[in-house]
């Protein structure tokens, strides 16, 4: 008795399943029809129209043919986390042109409000051997494309962008360090004590109650006990600027870009940057290390200026003046 | 029952004598200036701590690393005597499950003490993700924890049965605890087989848990690019270490116990002999990965590997390397080579030397490494270059220390230290062969 009972339910939740299914699928295909239909009804009368192909030419089509679109809203809206679309930014940095000026360095520091003791850019004093030349080497965060930090970060507060970017929401850091150790190029720096950044800190706020988002706005406000970085600008990109080091460097050292455009400028030169990197040897920093940086270096080779004249502005144990 | 008698009275836990007052409130004392001090942290930023952006850990995650290194006596000691079915081990594997309870509930807590962000916690919940290595240590460490506490817990159910009736007409108050704790306790057959059941599993789950909390953290390192982390060696490295710090650690507190609680009759030398050749063993395995882990990058000699192999042989940190080394290893398997050697009380200062070796060491792993990063540590100020925790951190350190020790003296205080059934048990059986033989 127990047993027909459940196989009669069985059998008509089976079947109501599957008379569902059927409607469902009816439906959807009458209202398919249904607005054919309708395209065709409105627009029958206007005649023909001229339209472009993929490939260029003009063509002739029946209006009737032509149906409207909705647009996908999905390409309007911009995510913080997916980044700018069909954009992959990348750097590049001219090692023969660095005269260590520390102009990109005091731009940074000025404009991301840095009031730590460890500048998100820096230029080094590097000599690989006594039997090798020394050069003047700055550097900004890779934006590595395998970076080690985000695969360590254990509440994805740190993040890779479709654009390259690799950025930090410091709303969501737990301040474990973990990316810092992570990082082989020692980029990352970390707010020890309250970041005290004056107006800004006001400024945010302010703007925090409409919709800032501080992974956008190069991570500003700074927060305590959490975990900063070079950004590559992107509310300078945005607004179709280039990162600030770029425009400050009296040498044209940096160049950014595009890597889908393939070119990049220091502002005062465009260039083709596969062109670039064939012609001038480009390589990356510890490439061995299979993170792939979206920042590139041309080698430091026949130089215009002595290395020595940078020394007059390296300080050892400084990157970021601070007001006395 | 009259066997028991005797046994309650020897083993049943004593009230705290003016020594142990002392030493109660000298703990209770460090850990409210530790507590103290953090709170100072959390109010003012890690800024009071000597970290930097480049030694960017310090003392708070190597004594992290100590204490989860301690734990692992609950995994060595207990699971695998129990499972090689080295009988001698009764008297004192409360003594290990203590010992490894307290180190993991540290270790829990120590780990948040290095948190820049200890109010977002629960990120790690919310938004956790599997990559990451500190995922899985969100993940083994209270699983270390259930497993740890309820190895103490099952084994020590006949006794609190024991202590009710003891303590019925005595101190109905604290029998009621006993009671309670208990689970109603009559020792009946059904409720034995359960029992021991479940110290099978625990027992048995309590190896593969340990192995994986170990080697979790040893990958919290040997997954990051660094010279002296970026090691294959790591994982087996930190098992052997964590063996040493723990029967280290066993031996000092079983002496210690042994000689406040006069339990002379119970804990003779004839466990401390086993536990010295215990020692010399896990000492021997782990000089032999630190052989791997220094000399075979020595001789390749990366640039990278000799700088940081340099700064501990014969850089600033040599003092501390061959402290580590000769006092926490070497010197002890020589001592412990010997019969006199073996007798309690050089085993305790050998195994003071060991725990002391063990908690430098972790801090060998460290520092070092942070402070020789791939590229040049410049442009930051003078001190960035080096790296000694500061008060703060020492003060932490030792409240954390002493939290540790005082958890173990709680321990001590209410759980009868030597497993008063099982060595009645114990005794039974030898009787009962004695008449067999005769």
């Amino acid at each position: 008795m127990k047993n027909n009972n459940t196989d009669s339910r069985r059998k008509f939740l089976d079947n109501g399943l599957k008379l569902g299914l059927i409607t469902a699928i009816g439906a959807i295909g009458l209202t398919k029809i249904a607005s054919k239909l309708n395209a065709k009804t409105s627009e029958a009368s206007t005649g023909k129209m001229e339209l472009m192909t993929t490939d260029g030419t003009i063509i002739e089509v029946d209006s009737s043919e032509v149906m409207e679109m909705e647009h996908s809203k999905k390409e309007a809206e911009y995510d913080v986390r997916e980044g700018m679309p069909n954009r992959k930014f990348v750097m590049v940095i001219d090692l023969a042109k660095c005269k260590n000026a520390l102009k990109c360095q005091t731009a940074c520091n000025k404009q991301h409000y840095i009031t730590g003791d460890h500048a998100w850019l820096k230029v080094y004093k590097m000599q690989e051997d006594t039997d090798t030349a020394p050069y003047w080497m700055p550097t900004t965060c890779m934006h590595c494309d395998q970076p080690a930090c985000v695969t360590v970060c254990p509440v994805d507060a740190t993040f890779k962008r479709r654009d390259g970017l690799v950025l930090i929401d410091n709303e969501r850091c737990i301040g474990c360090r973990f990316c810092m150790a992570a990082c082989p190029y020692s980029t990352r720096v970390f707010n020890w004590s309250e970041p005290n950044q004056g107006e800004i800190t006001m400024l945010m706020d302010m703007e925090n109650q409409t919709e800032h988002n501080s992974a956008e706005f190069a991570g500003l406000p700074s927060v305590k006990g959490t975990v900063d970085k070079c950004d590559f600008c992107p509310h300078a990109i945005k607004e179709n600027e280039l990162p600030h080091c770029v425009t400050a460097c009296p040498n044209g050292v940096f160049y950014f870009g595009d890597k889908y455009e393939d070119t990049v400028t220091n502002g005062e030169e465009t260039l083709r940057l596969s062109k670039l990197l064939a012609d001038k040897n480009g390589y990356r920093l510890m490439e061995g290390l299979g993170t792939k940086p979206s920042v590139f270096y041309l080698p430091p080779v026949d130089r215009l200026v002595d290395f020595k004249e940078g020394l007059e502005s390296f300080t050892d144990y400084k990157s970021v003046d601070k007001p006395e | 029952m009259k066997n028991y008698d005797k046994l309650l009275n020897d083993l049943a836990p004593q009230k705290f004598g003016k020594k142990g007052v002392i030493w109660t409130i000298s703990l209770v004392v460090l850990i409210v200036i530790g507590i103290i001090a953090y709170i100072d942290q959390v109010i003012k930023g890690q800024v009071v701590t000597n970290m930097n952006d480049y030694a960017l850990w310090g003392v708070y995650i190597s004594n992290f690393v100590f204490f989860v290194a301690t734990s692992f006596v609950g995994t060595i000691a207990v699971a695998v005597l129990r499972l090689t079915k080295n009988n001698w081990r009764t008297p004192i594997v409360r003594i290990a499950e203590i010992i490894a309870v307290a180190a993991i509930i540290m270790a829990g807590l120590t780990i948040m003490i290095d948190m820049g962000r200890p109010d977002r916690l629960l990120n790690l919940f919310i938004h956790g993700r599997m990559q990451s290595p500190i995922t899985w240590d969100v993940i083994i460490i209270p699983t270390a924890m259930m497993v740890s506490l309820l190895l103490l817990y099952f084994p020590l159910l006949p006794d609190f049965g024991l202590l009710n009736k003891y303590y019925k007409d005595k101190k109905p108050n604290l029998s009621k605890w006993y009671r309670i704790f208990s689970l109603n306790w009559t020792g009946s057959d059904a409720q034995k087989s359960i029992q021991l059941k479940s110290i099978q599993i625990i027992a048995i789950l309590i190896i593969p848990v340990g192995f994986m909390l170990q080697t979790i953290d040893a990958w919290l390192f040997s997954t990051l690019y660094r010279v002296g982390w970026d090691s294959t060696n790591l994982g087996a490295y930190f098992i052997s270490g964590a063996a040493v710090a723990g029967i280290g650690a066993l031996v000092a507190v079983t002496y210690v116990l042994q000689k406040v609680y006069k339990l002379e009759d119970y804990i003779t030398d004839l466990h401390f002999d086993k536990l010295g050749k215990f020692l010399v063993l896990v000492c021997l395995i782990y000089l032999y990965f630190n052989l791997n882990e220094y000399l075979i990058p020595q001789l390749t000699s990366k640039k990278g590997a000799t700088t940081h192999i340099n700064v501990l042989f014969v850089g600033d940190y040599a003092p501390l390397f061959w402290f580590v080394i000769v006092g926490g290893l070497i010197i002890p398997v020589i001592v412990l080579l010997f019969k006199k050697g073996r007798k309690p009380l050089p085993m305790f200062l050998i195994g003071l030397l060991v725990v002391a070796g063990s908690w430098w060491k972790r801090y060998l792993i460290v520092t070092p490494t942070l402070l020789h990063p791939f590229l040049p540590i410049q442009g930051v100020p003078q001190e960035w270059r080096h790296y000694f925790p500061s008060l703060h951190e020492w003060l932490i350190t030792i409240g954390t220390l002493a939290m540790s020790l005082l958890i173990i003296t709680i321990l001590v205080r209410y759980v009868p230290i030597v497993p008063i059934q099982k060595t009645a048990d114990e005794q039974e059986e030898l009787e009962l062969n004695k008449n067999t033989k005769l």
